[in-house]
C-alpha cells in the first residue's frame, strides 16, 4: 500500500474519532454482529461498512492497467467470501473476476469493519464493496465522458475493463486511472447495476481458494513457512483452570532439542527448531503433576448448573392483547449442553519481531483485535504491531484462534528477529479453547378454542456468547502472565441481534408474550461465541413448541405456523420447501418413520430459512437415519448460489452433528472430552442421504447474511421429525441414539 | 542421522530422528501442504497419505517404519495446472467449504477408486468413514467421488 493511501486511512479514522464522539449511538450500528461496538459510523447514509470507510481508495484502487486491488476487512474463514466479495467488486466495476484481486483483513492495508462473524460479511463488506464499486465505476464513466468530449449517457462499461462512447471509440479503465482520484467520499447512491445486466453476480464462479486445497497449495497459516522459522508448543495441564507443576527453567533448558524455553507468570512455550521436538518437550512435561483450578468445574446437569447462578433479567418481548381464553397448554423446558467448536485443525498463528515491528499471522475472527490484544499483553504501541488474517480450518466461532495469536506474540517478542510458528494440539484445543455455552429454555404456551397461540411465556437461560477478547484479559497467556490480566466481566450482547436471546422473539404474530432472558455473567466453564449463538437452543425450543401446540389443536404443523406468519419472505421459504420435500402428501410407510419441519429468520434481520425433513429410527438401537432433508432459504439478492447452497447444506449437517451427539462435560477437575474418540462428531455413515436446497430470487434485496440460517431449524425439525416418527417429544440436546433407544424401548 | 524414503517417486535423504512421524517429515522437511495435522491420534484423517497405496495416517507412522516404501501424497496426484482426475472431481463439484479436510479425504477416496472403480454409495460412505469433516460438506465430498467414478468409467457428464 502506498504511503498516501495509508494516510488516508488515517486521515479517515481521525475524523472517526471526531464523529464517534459527537453520535456514540450510532456505535451499535457497526461492528460484525457480535463483539465490540467495530468501528466507529462517521457517514450513517452510506451503505454497509461504508458508514465507517466513506472514502473509495479504502475500498478499491485502479492500476495503470486496468486491474482493481478491492480491501475488504472480512476474513475468508472458508464459507467461500473471498469468491463472492470478489465477484460484488467485478460486477459493479463492470470488470472481469480475473482482473479484480482481493486483500482481506490486514490491518496495515484494509479498513477495520470489526469481526468477521454473525453472517455480516455479505451485508456490511459485500454492501460496501458493492457500493464503492459502483462509485468508482461512475467516476470512471464520467471521466472517459470528459476525455472524449462527449455526454456521460454516451458512454458505457463493456465488462472487459473497457468503456465505449456511442460512436465506437474507447478507453481502457488503466487509460484513465491515473486521472481519477479515489480519495473521495462515496455517494450514497451511485447507480448499481441490475440483475438483467449482471455478468458475475448471480453465477457460479469457481471458488478461488478451492484450486490449492485440493492440489496441496499453501492454502492455510498452518502451511506457512517462514525463513528461519522455530516452532513452538505451549506447556499447560490437561484442561482449562489446571496449573501444571514445572520444574525449574535451568532443568528444562538442558533437555534436548531446547532452543529457549519461554516461562511468565503460569505461562510456558518451549520453542525447538524441528516441530517434533517441541512436541516431544510439551508431551514430556505436560506429563508431570497440575493442580486443580481454584473452582470445581460444575459436573451436573445444564439446568441445574445455570439456574444456580445469580442472573440478571432482562425483558426481551412483553406483549399483551385481550384474547380469548386459553383452551390447551403447553409447558416444556429445553436445554443444549455445552459443545466444542471441534475445529479440525488446532489453532495455529505465526508471529516475527523484526526490528521494532511485530507481525503476527492469524486466523482469528478478529484481526484487529488481536492486535489490540497483542498491544496491551506486550504493552506495545499498537503502531508497531501488525495483525494479517491468513485461512486456518474452520472455526465456528471462538476457538482457540485468538488465544495462541497471543501466545504466539508474547513467544516472539522474546526472541527478536526468529519467527515463530505455534500450533496447539488436539487435546489443547478441547481442554483450553472457549465453548459454546450451554443453555436452557422454559416455555408455557397455551391455544384458544381457534388453534390460535393466546400465550406465550418464554424463558432463556445463559452465559454471554460474546466473550471475544478486546483486550489482553481476554485471552489465556493474558491470565497467566506474570503481570496478569483479568478475565473481562461478560455482557449481553442487545437486541435485535442478542446473544443467549438471539432468535428469543418469536417472528411469529403472538398477541401475548412474555420472553425473559436470564443473563448469568459468572462462567464456571469458559464459554464463547459459536455459530448462530443463542439461536440454536431459541428455535429449537420456539419450532418444537410450535410442533407441540399443532398437535393440541389437531392442526399440520405447516398451517400452524403459516397461520401466525404475516411475513411474506417467511411464508414463501416454508410454502416453497414444503411444494419441494412433497409435504402435503408425505405418507408414513413404515413404522418409526417421521416427518418434521423447522423455520426461522435468523435474528429476524438475516436469512429466512425452512427445513423439511424425513427420518426412520431403528427400534433396536435408537439409531436414526436421514433420508432426505429439503431447505428453502431467502438471503436477498444472491451473489453466489452455489456458495449458498454449500454453506446450508454444510449448517444443516453440522446442526445435526450438535443436536444428535455432541457435549462438553466435566468431571469436576477437568473436562471430559479431549479427542475425537470421547468428543464423537457425525461421520459418512450417519450424514443425510440426500439434501437439497433451493433459494429464492430477490433482485435488487439488500445482501443477508446466508451461513448460520439453518442452524436452528435443522436440529429442530429433526427433533419434530423425531416426535412424529416415535411419539416421544425430545427436549434435551444431544439426542443420542441411547436417549430414542431408552425411550421408544417401551412403546 | 539420514533415512531415505521415496516420496511421489523421488528419493529424499531426510535428517530426523526415526520416530518422528511421516506427517511432520512431509510437511517440514519435504515442504508438502497437503497432509494436515489434525488430531495427531488417528482419529480423523486429515494427515492421509499412501504407503505403497494404502491409506495410512501419516500422523501415527514413523519415519523409521517405511523403509524401501513408497510414499504418495496429494501432491503426487496431480497440480493446480493438471489436477488428477479425483482433484478436478472435487473442484468440479466445489467440493470443499475451509478445505482442511479436503486432502486427506482426497488421498483416502483414491485408495477406493484404485480398488473400486465403480463403488457404490454405500461402498463410497464406509470406506469415507475414518475421515472427519466439520463444515458440513460430505454431500458433496461424495458427490465428487462418484463423479471421479463416473469419469474414470467415461460416463458422459
Amino acid at each position: 500500500m502506498s504511503a498516501i493511501t495509508r494516510r488516508s486511512f488515517l486521515a479517515a479514522s481521525g475524523i472517526a474519532v471526531a464523529f464517534a464522539l459527537a453520535r456514540p449511538a450510532r456505535a451499535q450500528l457497526a461492528g460484525g454482529g457480535e463483539g465490540g461496538a467495530g468501528p466507529a459510523i462517521v457517514n450513517a447514509d452510506l451503505p454497509g461498512s461504508l458508514k465507517s470507510w466513506p472514502y473509495l481508495d479504502a475500498w478499491i484502487q485502479l492500476d495503470q492497467n486496468g486491474k482493481a486491488t478491492v480491501f475488504t476487512g472480512k476474513a475468508e474463514l472458508g464459507q467461500g467470501i473471498r469468491t463472492a466479495l470478489t465477484q460484488v467488486a467485478a460486477e459493479e466495476l463492470d470488470l472481469p473476476p480475473s482482473k479484480v484481486t482481493l486483500v482481506t483483513v490486514d490491518t496495515l492495508r484494509t479498513p477495520d469493519e470489526g469481526l468477521t462473524a454473525g453472517s455480516h460479511s455479505m451485508q456490511d463488506s459485500g454492501t460496501a464493496i458493492r457500493n464503492a464499486a459502483a462509485n468508482v465505476r461512475m467516476l470512471l464513466l464520467a471521466k472517459a465522458a470528459a476525455t472524449l468530449g462527449v455526454a456521460e449517457a454516451d458512454v458505457a462499461t463493456k465488462g472487459n475493463g473497457t468503456i465505449v462512447a456511442a460512436d465506437g471509440r474507447s478507453l481502457g479503465y488503466g487509460e484513465i486511472a491515473a486521472a481519477v482520484s479515489l480519495h473521495v467520499e462515496a455517494l450514497p447512491n451511485a447507480p448499481l447495476r441490475q440483475k438483467g445486466q449482471f455478468r458475475t453476480m448471480g453465477f457460479n464462479l469457481p471458488r478461488l481458494d478451492i484450486p490449492a486445497k485440493t492440489t496441496g497449495g499453501e492454502a492455510f497459516i498452518q502451511d506457512m513457512r517462514l525463513p528461519g522459522m522455530l516452532h513452538a508448543r505451549v506447556i499447560r495441564g490437561p484442561s482449562i483452570g489446571t496449573r501444571l507443576k514445572l520444574p525449574p527453567d535451568s532443568e528444562i533448558e538442558a533437555m534436548d532439542g531446547v532452543v529457549k524455553f519461554v516461562r511468565n507468570g503460569d505461562f510456558a512455550a518451549v520453542v525447538s527448531r524441528r516441530e517434533w521436538d517441541a512436541v516431544k518437550l510439551m508431551r514430556r512435561l505436560q506429563a508431570l503433576p497440575y493442580t486443580a483450578a481454584n473452582e470445581p468445574l460444575p459436573s451436573g446437569g445444564v439446568a441445574e448448573t445455570l439456574k444456580a447462578l445469580p442472573a440478571r433479567d432482562i425483558v426481551i418481548l412483553d406483549t399483551s392483547t385481550p384474547t380469548a381464553d386459553p383452551k390447551h397448554s403447553v409447558s416444556q423446558s429445553f436445554t443444549r449442553n455445552w459443545i466444542s467448536h471441534g475445529s479440525i485443525g488446532p489453532s495455529c498463528a505465526l508471529a516475527w519481531l523484526q526490528d521494532d515491528q511485530l507481525t503476527i499471522w492469524t486466523h482469528s475472527q478478529g484481526t484487529f483485535d488481536v492486535r489490540r490484544v497483542a498491544a496491551e499483553l506486550l504493552n506495545r504501541p499498537i503502531e508497531t504491531i501488525r495483525a494479517i488474517h491468513v485461512e486456518g480450518a474452520g472455526c465456528y466461532g471462538q476457538n482457540g484462534a485468538d488465544d495462541v495469536a497471543a501466545e504466539a506474540a508474547l513467544i516472539a517478542a522474546s526472541m527478536p528477529g526468529k519467527p515463530i510458528r505455534l500450533q496447539w494440539m488436539r487435546e489443547q484445543e478441547f481442554g483450553w479453547e472457549p465453548l459454546g455455552p450451554g443453555m436452557v429454555t422454559e416455555v408455557d404456551a397455551a391455544i384458544d378454542a381457534g388453534d390460535r397461540i393466546v400465550k406465550w411465556n418464554y424463558d432463556v437461560w445463559s452465559n454471554p456468547h460474546n466473550n471475544r477478547p478486546v483486550g489482553a484479559g481476554g485471552v489465556l497467556v493474558g491470565n497467566e502472565v506474570a503481570q496478569s490480566f483479568p478475565i473481562p466481566e461478560g455482557k449481553p450482547i442487545p437486541m435485535p441481534e442478542g446473544d443467549g436471546s438471539r432468535n428469543s422473539n418469536p417472528l411469529y404474530d403472538l398477541p401475548n408474550t412474555h420472553v425473559i432472558y436470564h443473563f448469568i455473567k459468572d462462567m464456571p466453564i469458559r464459554v464463547s461465541a459459536l455459530r448462530s449463538l443463542g439461536a440454536h437452543l431459541n428455535v429449537f425450543s420456539i419450532e418444537s413448541m410450535f410442533d407441540e401446540l399443532a398437535l393440541k389443536a389437531g392442526v399440520d404443523p405447516l398451517d400452524m405456523r403459516l397461520a401466525h406468519m404475516a411475513d411474506d419472505r417467511a411464508r414463501s421459504v416454508m410454502l416453497t420447501a414444503s411444494e419441494a420435500f412433497g409435504w402435503k402428501t408425505r405418507k408414513k410407510t413404515s413404522p418409526l418413520q417421521g416427518f418434521g419441519m423447522a423455520f426461522a429468520r435468523y435474528k429476524n434481520l438475516g436469512a429466512y430459512c425452512a427445513v423439511f425433513m424425513e427420518i426412520t429410527v431403528e427400534r433396536d438401537t435408537g439409531r436414526l437415519t436421514v433420508r432426505r432433508v429439503q431447505a428453502d432459504v431467502d438471503c436477498g439478492e444472491v451473489v453466489s448460489p452455489d456458495g449458498v447452497h454449500n454453506q446450508v447444506e454444510g449448517a444443516i449437517i453440522q446442526s445435526l452433528s450438535w443436536c444428535t451427539r455432541e457435549a462438553s462435560g466435566n468431571d469436576g477437575t477437568l473436562r471430559t472430552a479431549f479427542d475425537w474418540s470421547t468428543y464423537p462428531i457425525l461421520r459418512f455413515r450417519d450424514v443425510p442421504e440426500k439434501i437439497a436446497v433451493t433459494v429464492q430470487q430477490q433482485p435488487g434485496k439488500p445482501f443477508l447474511g446466508v451461513a448460520e440460517c439453518g442452524q436452528g431449524p435443522a436440529s429442530a425439525a429433526l427433533a419434530n421429525a423425531l416426535a412424529d416418527a416415535t411419539g416421544v417429544r425430545f427436549t434435551h440436546m444431544p439426542i443420542t441414539a441411547e436417549k430414542v433407544r431408552a425411550a421408544i424401548v417401551t412403546l | 542421522m539420514t533415512t531415505s524414503i521415496t516420496v511421489n517417486g523421488k528419493r529424499h535423504q531426510v535428517d530426523s530422528d526415526t520416530d518422528t512421524p511421516l506427517l511432520y517429515v512431509l510437511r517440514n522437511d519435504l515442504e508438502l501442504n497437503g497432509a494436515k495435522y489434525g488430531c495427531g491420534l488417528g482419529q480423523c484423517g486429515a494427515c492421509t497419505v499412501h504407503i505403497d497405496g494404502k491409506a495410512v495416517f501419516s500422523c501415527l507412522t514413523p519415519l523409521g517404519a517405511i523403509g524401501e516404501r513408497s510414499v504418495r501424497t496429494i501432491e503426487g496426484l496431480g497440480s493446480v495446472d493438471a489436477p488428477g482426475v479425483l482433484q478436478k472431481a472435487f473442484q468440479d463439484e466445489q467440493a470443499a467449504q475451509c478445505g482442511y479436510c479436503i486432502a486427506g479425504m482426497i488421498m483416502r477416496a483414491q485408495t477406493l477408486l484404485d480398488k473400486i472403480p465403480n463403488p457404490s454409495d454405500d461402498e463410497i460412505r464406509d470406506h469415507l468413514q475414518p475421515n472427519l469433516c466439520r463444515c458440513g460438506t460430505h454431500a458433496r465430498i461424495l458427490r465428487a467421488v462418484r463423479r471421479a467414478s463416473d469419469v474414470m468409467a467415461g460416463v458422459a457428464r
